[in-house]
This record gives C-alpha cells, sequence and structure tokens, in this order.
C-alpha cells in the first residue's frame, strides 16, 4: 500500500465536517505554523520538501512563494486555482468535495507563510455546489477560530474567501485568473511583470493548485525533509491521479511519487487494468495538454527502462517518446477509440477555450479544428496531416500563454505516433465515416523499427 | 539614470531603462524595426497581442547572457542593459513572421478591391512583404454582418484582427466605453453588444489607428482609392483639438481628414469629430503642404519597394523619385 | 454556442421594470464587501450568476445593464464579461438545461449516445428547448468528472455514470418538480 497524506482520512464517515475533521487531527499544521514557527519557517520547509506545483507546471512551490516581492505597505495575496478544467482532470474537485477542511486548513498555513491577510480560493463555475461546501468549511473555520482577526492569539489576521468562474478553462492560468477574479474577462497577462510582483490589484501575489495547498499541511505537520523522503529524485511526495477512460476502475488515486506506471495501470489497488479485456491503445498521463504515448511507450522508455509515474521518467524521451506528467489526468483508450477522432474532440475543446486575444491561439486552434474534423469524417486529404504538424509547431511557443502549446502538443504528439492512423482516414474514407469503425477493425499503434546502422 | 546598451541585427544604441525593444528598434532606424498590428506608443497596455513583432533575444543581458527561451514580443519587453537580440537576422523571426501573418489572413476576407482602406492597410503591407501568395486555408472563413456604430463609423468585423487598438482609444480618450470585445476565442468580434452608436466627439481616432479595414469613415465610403487623393498637412483653429490635420485632396475638393501620421503609421495628435467629418472645405483649412507618400507601403501604387522595412519613412531610403 | 453574434436590442421599457430580489440584493452587497474598496468589479462574476438565477436563467441586455448599475460600471464591461464565459446563457433557455460532458473521457464512455437519447426523448436537438420550455440540451465541454462518465450538469447538479435508465428517471423527475434549476441552488449540496 502506498502512503497516503491527502487521501488519508477521505474515508473517514463525516470528514467533510469540522467536528470530524478535527478530532483526526486537522488545524494541527495551523496551530504549529503559528504558535512555533515564522513565516520563513514554513516556507523553509516547503522548500526542503521539494513539493512541485501540482496544477500542471510542476514549478517548485517553495522557489516560488521565495520569489513573492514583499514591499512595505502593500498587501499580499494567496489564490488558489481551483478552476480545474483540464479534461481527464478531476482530484481538486474530489479533494475539495471529499475533505473541504484540507484545502481550507492549507490556505491558513500557507497564507501565515506568505504574509497574506485576504486569501481567496477561485473555483471554476461548474463546481457551484462544491463551492457552497468549502463556503460552508469557511464559515466553521472562522466559527471556530482559525480565521479572522488574531488567529489562536498570533496577533496574525486572516480572511478567506472563495470566488466561483463561469466556464472558462483559460481562468486556469494564473493570469487570467487573476483578471477573472478582478471581474474582468479571463485573457491571460502580458509577462512580465509576473504575479509574485504584480498580480490581484496589482499586489504581489501567489497563486497554488489546490493539490499544492493541501500537501502544504503534512509538509509543516511532519516536515519537510519526510515529505521529501517520498518519491524519487525530483519527485517528491505524493501526487493526486485522475483516472479516466477505458480502465476497470476510474478514480482519483494518490499516489506516491516513482510508482511505475505499468503497476499504477495494471494493478487492482489503481486502476485495475483496460475493462472489457480489451487491450491498451494508447494513454494521455497527464491532461489532455500532454502528448498522448502509443502503448509500447506507455510502460516503458523507448529505451527500455520502466516508466515511472515522476515528471522526469514521463517526460523521459522527451517530446519525441515522453510524455508530461503534467496535472495527473491519465486518461487511457482502449483498442478501439480512434486517435484522429480523440485528437479532434481535444483541439474541438481547445477551440471552444481559446481566449482569442492573440492571433496564433485565436486563429491557429480553429484551423486545426478544421482540419482534423474534416479528417475524422473521411473528407481530408494526405496534405492535411502535414499542414496540421505545421500549423502547430507555428503556434507553440508563440501565443501569450500557455493555452495555445497546450492545443498544439496533442496534435504534433498524435500524429507522430498515429500518423498512419490519419492516413487510414484519408485511404478508407468510406470506412471512416462511421464514428465507431475503431470497435469493428481496431487499429494499433506501430512501434517504429530500430534503426539500424 | 545611466542609459543601457541594446543590440538589434548588430546594430547598438543605448536607451533609457524601462525602453522596450521595439521602441529601441525604431530608435535605431526602420532597418532593425519589427513590423507592429496591435502596438500604437501613445495608446497604454497596447500591444502584444498580433505576435508580429516577436524576436529573439541571443542574448538576455549583459548579468545573464543567457538567450530567452522563446521568441518574445518585442513591443511589450523591456530592453536589459547587454541584450542582443535577432529581428531580420534570424531566420526563425521571419519565418514565424510569415506564419503569423497567415494566421492573420485565414479569415481575413481578402477584399481589398472593395476596401477604403486598401492603400493604407497594415495587414497589406505586411503581407505584401512577407506573406505567401496562396492560403492553405481552404474551408469557409468566419463572417459578420457589417455594422454601423454611429453615422460617422462603418464596422466591417469580418476584416478585424482583434488588435484592440479601438477598444484602448475608446478607454483613453472618452469618458464613455460602448464598444469593446464580445465572446471569445474564434468568435470574439469587436462590437457595442447592444443597438446603440458609438456618440464621442473623439471616437473618429478609432479609424486612423485600426490597422485595417474593419473601421471605415462613412464620410468617405467608396469615394475614392485613397492612392488618387493628395495629402497635405494642414491646420485649423478648433476649439475641440490641436486642429493638426491631413486633408486628403482630388483637385480642389477635400475627400476626407484624418490625423497625421508618422513613419510608424501612427498618429501624432488626436483629432475631433469635427475636424474629421465636417471641415470638408477648403476655406475651413490652412494648408501646409504635401505630404510624402510612402513608398513601403501599398499606397504608392506602381513605386511600391518590397523590402524588409515595414512603413518606413521615405527620408530613410535611397532617393528614389516618384514619377 | 449559446451566445450568438452581432448587436442585441435594447428596451430601455423593460429595463426600467428590473429589480432584483431582496434576498438577492442583500447577497451582492455582502459579495461586494469582500473586496478591497474600490474593487467591487471584482464582484461581477458571483453578481452575474446570481443575475441569472433571478432572470428565469438567461441575462439579457437590460438585466445586464441593471448589472452595470449596481456594480456601478459601464454597461459595455458588463457586456463583454458575459459574452466570454460558457455559463451565462444570452438568450433564454429551458428550466432545466441539461448539459452533457462531450470532451474526451465522457465521448469515450458514449457522451454522444447520451446526447442523441435525450435529444430523441425530448424530440430537440443540442441547442435547442422544449416547446413546453421546459428542458434545454446542451452539449459542453469537460466538467471535471472524467472518472464517473459520461455525465450531465443540470443547475448546481451534477450526474454522472450515466445509463438509459438513470436519464429516463431524471428527465421523470424533473418534470415532477417542475421548477427551474440554477446553478446556485443549495438543494443539492445539502443531498449530496
Amino acid at each position: 500500500m502506498s502512503r497516503k497524506l491527502l487521501l488519508a482520512k477521505d474515508h473517514v464517515p463525516g470528514i467533510r465536517s469540522y467536528d470530524v475533521y478535527r478530532a483526526n487531527g486537522g488545524y494541527a499544521s495551523v496551530e504549529k505554523a503559528l504558535k512555533t514557527m515564522s513565516p520563513e519557517a514554513v516556507t523553509e520547509e516547503v522548500k526542503k520538501s521539494g513539493l512541485r506545483g501540482r496544477g500542471g507546471a510542476g514549478f517548485p512551490t517553495g522557489m516560488k512563494w521565495s520569489f513573492l516581492a514583499k514591499p512595505e505597505g502593500v498587501p499580499r495575496y494567496l489564490v488558489c486555482n481551483a478552476d480545474e478544467s483540464e479534461p481527464g482532470t478531476f482530484k481538486d474537485r474530489y479533494l475539495m468535495e471529499r475533505i473541504p477542511h484540507l484545502l481550507v486548513e492549507g490556505m491558513i498555513t500557507s497564507s501565515f507563510a506568505l504574509g497574506a491577510n485576504t486569501s481567496f480560493i477561485y473555483i471554476r463555475g461548474e463546481y457551484f455546489y462544491v463551492s457552497r461546501i468549502l463556503e460552508q468549511a469557511i464559515a466553521e473555520a472562522y466559527a471556530n477560530g482559525w480565521l479572522g482577526k488574531n488567529i489562536l492569539g498570533s496577533g496574525y489576521d486572516l480572511d478567506l474567501y472563495v470566488q466561483v468562474g463561469a466556464g472558462a478553462y483559460i481562468c486556469g492560468e494564473e493570469t487570467a485568473l487573476l483578471e477573472s477574479l478582478e471581474g474582468k474577462r479571463g485573457n491571460p497577462r502580458i509577462k512580465p511583470p509576473f504575479p509574485a510582483v504584480e498580480g490581484l490589484y496589482r499586489c504581489p501575489t501567489v497563486v497554488n493548485n489546490v493539490e499544492t495547498i493541501a500537501a502544504v499541511v503534512p509538509i509543516v505537520n511532519d516536515g519537510g525533509e519526510a515529505y521529501a523522503a517520498i518519491g524519487i529524485g525530483r519527485s517528491t511526495g505524493t501526487k493526486l491521479i485522475s483516472a479516466s477512460g477505458n480502465i476497470n476502475k476510474p478514480g482519483v488515486y494518490e499516489i506516491e511519487l516513482g510508482l511505475p506506471v505499468e503497476e499504477f495501470l495494471f494493478s487492482d489497488e489503481y486502476c485495475g487494468g483496460i475493462a472489457n479485456g480489451k487491450r491498451l491503445k494508447a494513454c494521455v498521463p497527464g491532461g489532455s495538454s500532454v502528448p498522448i504515448l502509443p502503448e509500447y511507450l506507455v510502460c516503458k522508455t523507448a529505451t527500455g527502462d520502466d516508466r515511472l509515474m515522476t515528471y522526469e521518467s514521463l517526460s523521459d524521451g522527451g517530446f519525441a517518446t515522453g510524455s508530461m506528467l503534467g496535472s495527473g489526468g491519465f486518461i487511457v483508450y482502449d483498442e478501439n477509440q480512434c486517435v484522429v477522432r480523440n485528437t479532434w474532440n481535444f483541439s474541438r475543446f481547445y477551440r471552444h477555450e481559446s481566449c482569442g486575444q492573440c492571433s496564433p491561439c485565436r486563429e491557429g486552434t480553429g484551423w486545426m479544428e478544421t482540419v482534423l474534423r474534416r479528417l475524422e469524417k473521411g473528407m481530408g486529404n494526405l496534405d492535411d496531416i502535414d499542414l496540421l504538424v505545421g500549423v502547430a509547431k507555428k503556434i507553440e511557443g508563440n501565443t501569450i500563454c500557455p493555452l495555445g502549446d497546450a492545443a498544439a502538443w496533442p496534435v504534433a504528439a498524435a500524429i507522430r505516433h498515429f500518423r498512419h492512423e490519419f492516413e487510414y482516414h484519408v485511404l478508407h474514407a468510406e470506412k471512416v465515416k462511421d464514428p465507431k469503425h475503431g470497435h469493428k477493425e481496431p487499429i494499433m499503434p506501430v512501434k517504429p523499427a530500430p534503426v539500424v546502422a | 539614470m545611466s542609459l543601457i546598451k541594446i543590440t538589434i541585427d548588430n546594430q547598438t544604441i543605448e536607451v533609457e531603462p524601462g525602453t522596450t525593444i521595439l521602441q529601441a528598434a525604431r530608435m535605431i532606424g526602420p532597418g532593425v524595426t519589427p513590423p507592429a498590428m496591435c502596438y500604437y506608443s501613445t495608446l497604454e497596455t497596447s500591444g502584444g497581442y498580433c505576435r508580429t513583432c516577436l524576436v529573439k533575444v541571443s542574448k538576455g543581458s549583459e548579468k545573464d547572457p543567457r538567450p530567452m527561451p522563446k521568441l518574445v514580443a518585442s513591443c511589450r519587453t523591456p530592453v536589459m542593459d547587454g541584450m542582443e537580440v535577432q529581428n531580420y537576422t534570424s531566420e526563425e523571426v521571419k519565418d514565424v513572421r510569415k506564419a503569423v501573418t497567415e494566421f492573420l489572413l485565414i479569415n481575413h476576407p481578402i477584399d481589398c478591391p472593395i476596401c477604403d482602406q486598401a492603400g493604407e492597410c497594415h495587414l497589406q503591407d505586411l503581407s505584401y512583404d512577407r506573406g505567401k501568395s496562396q492560403s492553405r486555408y481552404d474551408y469557409e472563413k468566419r463572417t459578420f454582418d457589417e455594422i454601423d456604430i454611429g453615422p460617422t463609423i462603418k464596422l466591417n468585423m469580418n476584416r478585424c484582427i482583434l488588435c484592440y487598438r479601438c477598444v484602448k482609444v475608446a478607454d483613453q480618450l472618452t469618458p464613455q466605453r460602448v464598444h469593446g470585445v464580445m465572446n471569445r476565442g474564434w468568435d470574439s468580434e469587436i462590437s457595442t453588444y447592444i443597438e446603440g452608436a458609438v456618440n464621442n466627439n473623439f471616437s473618429g481616432n478609432m479609424i486612423d489607428v485600426c490597422p485595417v479595414g474593419a473601421l471605415t469613415d462613412r464620410t468617405f465610403r467608396f469615394k475614392s482609392r485613397v492612392w488618387f487623393l493628395k495629402p497635405y498637412d494642414a491646420h485649423r483653429d478648433c476649439p475641440d483639438c490641436a486642429g493638426k490635420a491631413v486633408i486628403w485632396k482630388f483637385g480642389n475638393d477635400i475627400y476626407r481628414v484624418t490625423g497625421r501620421k508618422d513613419q510608424w503609421g501612427e498618429v501624432a495628435e488626436w483629432i475631433c469629430n469635427t475636424c474629421r467629418f465636417e471641415k470638408k472645405d477648403l476655406s475651413d483649412w490652412i494648408e501646409e503642404g504635401p505630404r510624402k507618400i510612402d513608398r513601403h507601403s501599398v499606397i504608392s501604387q506602381n513605386h511600391y519597394l518590397k523590402g524588409t522595412q515595414f512603413v518606413a519613412s521615405p527620408e530613410a531610403l535611397p532617393a528614389k523619385e516618384l514619377k | 454556442m449559446s451566445n450568438e453574434q452581432g448587436v442585441k436590442k435594447f428596451d430601455p421599457e423593460k429595463r426600467k421594470t428590473i429589480r432584483f430580489s431582496e434576498p438577492a440584493l442583500e447577497s451582492i452587497q455582502k459579495i461586494i464587501q469582500r473586496y478591497p474598496a474600490g474593487k467591487q468589479k471584482s464582484a461581477m462574476l458571483p453578481v452575474l450568476h446570481i443575475a441569472q438565477a433571478e432572470s428565469d436563467g438567461w441575462l439579457s441586455p437590460e438585466v445586464l445593464d441593471y448589472v452595470a448599475e449596481i456594480l456601478g460600471l459601464l454597461p459595455v464591461e458588463v457586456y463583454e464579461v458575459a459574452s466570454f464565459y460558457s455559463m451565462y446563457n444570452l438568450k433564454p433557455v429551458g428550466k432545466c438545461v441539461l448539459e452533457v460532458c462531450q470532451t474526451s473521457s465522457c465521448w469515450t464512455r458514449g457522451a454522444e449516445d447520451v446526447v442523441e437519447y435525450i435529444g430523441k426523448k425530448l424530440n430537440i436537438k443540442a441547442g435547442e428547448t422544449t416547446s413546453d420550455g421546459m428542458f434545454t440540451l446542451k452539449t459542453v465541454e469537460c466538467l471535471g468528472s472524467c472518472g464517473t462518465a459520461p455525465m450531465l450538469q443540470c443547475g448546481a447538479e451534477y450526474h454522472e455514470n450515466l445509463t438509459e435508465e438513470r436519464i429516463d428517471n431524471l428527465i421523470e423527475r424533473y418534470r415532477k418538480e417542475d421548477r427551474r434549476r440554477n446553478y446556485t441552488d443549495l438543494d443539492f449540496v445539502n443531498s449530496n
């Protein structure tokens, strides 16, 4: 059994309520931090823990905190990014819905470390009911003296609010989130300045993912070193993985980083293997934005090593043969699934979610979607495949925010590994007119022959 | 404060801290200046959207010489001391600029033959200079209905490249902005959302800042091609604005009035709607003299010079008389 | 999909008649208090949600204009924001808006069949409202329910692991209860 730090208590009956949460050791990190530690010491523990941002980018959290500007007389803000919208990712919702106090506790401890006296949890609008659960938990925290003025007699004040979004994937990008929190369109800002210098209301701001904030609780309770002892190399601690697609046991799993992908995918403790006795065809291991891996690169890297659930191992081989851990949205496709169709689905998503501010993304996402739709329906031609590669390449890296990359990578990776399937869609146009053609005639990935010198 | 050094395409200049790469390039001259479709030096927070001005920073600064990992928007990136930038000397930059031009054109109707902006359109100049003659986009373009926003301004959203300049003009020059960017992504559009006129004495400046033919002067609609007109600097005593404008004449008739644009295509001083739309008699104006025609713009018709420079001043180029 | 291009009619007479309920106005004032002085624009998204719940599930130009007045903003600032976010309906919708997720994991597990099934059952296509004004069928992008796919959202409620039987029961229940479902509803939280 893997150690659990965040979800250790998630099956305790009534853990959503304050009393049960507190009785199970809840709010200990706040007591420890406010009574025995300085804000700098809390940040130091987070640095020692090696915790990396759990929203997808994997940036070291302690370092992000230490970048926060601290000019005299200017308020600082901590904003929790609960705008979980990456297709294939639903871990934050699970955590907030089941153990809302863990996030509230993490917010208090982290706000203390950063010297923020007002903090926000920005949650996607579709999770409206979850925002109510959080608000209830926050009300309980106020009632029990964990929020408000002079918390635990420490002289530290904190107000915590939940802010709901209204349907926009782009608000998961931290500067778009801040714009949205300011009541504007969710257009990402042009950086620099970074939020650490000019964030919410142009004040220094840290934006962290739900899971990142929650992880601060065990880090402060047990010390950064204990956290860093879990995992491998620079992938420390535990990670929530959202598993979905054609597997026997979809759901949210907390794993120790370093778990072999094969074990995660096939053992009964986790995904329980491919559903309905089918074969594995492909896997998107880190949410819709990361490159898709063909079956032969899922459990092993190109060099034949075991693929592990770590930032490093999942990206082993670069984009040629690797992918990314991303937000931990682990989507599995069986032999009947059509990669062209799925790529079109993703590109439709990105077209829908592009904010429209910069031209390569606004025009490029729509263009890719149009070409993919045509290919999917058997109305494309072979030139379209290279056209897609070309368009994706010209979006990547040239946009204001990473949405452009997120839209380009899945398309480029799908063609890289499944070109024969795109060609099939041109050459067998009649067959692919049936959207379920993959059920009749599965198309499996073809492992390229080793290059002989 | 002491000046800092920046090198663009092997040409070095010293500038004030806080200067952007694009501004520094303009100080050096048109030969190293990237094109800018959305940046406008007098409009705060403009720039960064169109991506035509992307450049390569091959050396970050003297202190941290590492190159920047991605191309950066030169209009929004401040200069660092010792920074080295590649613009026309980078194949990558030129390649991406070509791609951005293609992106900007895939939904553009390319209806130059019936567009009043033709001849002084930055997108037209951009695509003449570095576009391809064929599009790889063979799908239906997105279309919008034309709308009149007030008696003097026509909005043709099909031509819009969403540079945000007109929104910033309305924000920064007028007290009551009534138009903005609606919807999002592919479906974004400039609109008033509800039926209603943009009614402000400085709204006409939106026409001047529009890099394309999305916002055009209804009082000049289909009256003439701009290259048939002769532009003259002129001024009048105006209670509302500085009254310094350009009158565009055919014979002794004034066909239209615009702001005076500098060599980068930017209006130096905003003019009011009265000057722009209502003063079309020669007696309204005191002429100062003819303006020069930019030969790196399509407006110079048969004398068009293709080159790396964008909206360059005629003075900056080898003398080759217009006939 | 829900937001159409082009300019809309604005009826000044209709505008005069708009006023939110006292509880709604009170919650709006409370929300505004969260933000620093002068930053009341921050209340925009939550207030628009309340506005939508107060206005038969959709935001007319007149309602948006009223929100601008409450927040002390230019109407265009509200139009820009309302048209950006996909949860704001800018045209009338049925009492129950069935929003079926159609992104990857849901798609892989039969989201299209769900849309087709509901469409046939209610005799409408995606984007349409039944003639009795009871249901609107909508396709939406990922709602963060990939592990319990396929799913749909209606107001605050998530309905997951959908089967034809579950859809039948749901529609029957909604018909019987015959009331509008809003994102701001509380009952789903309490029963959850």
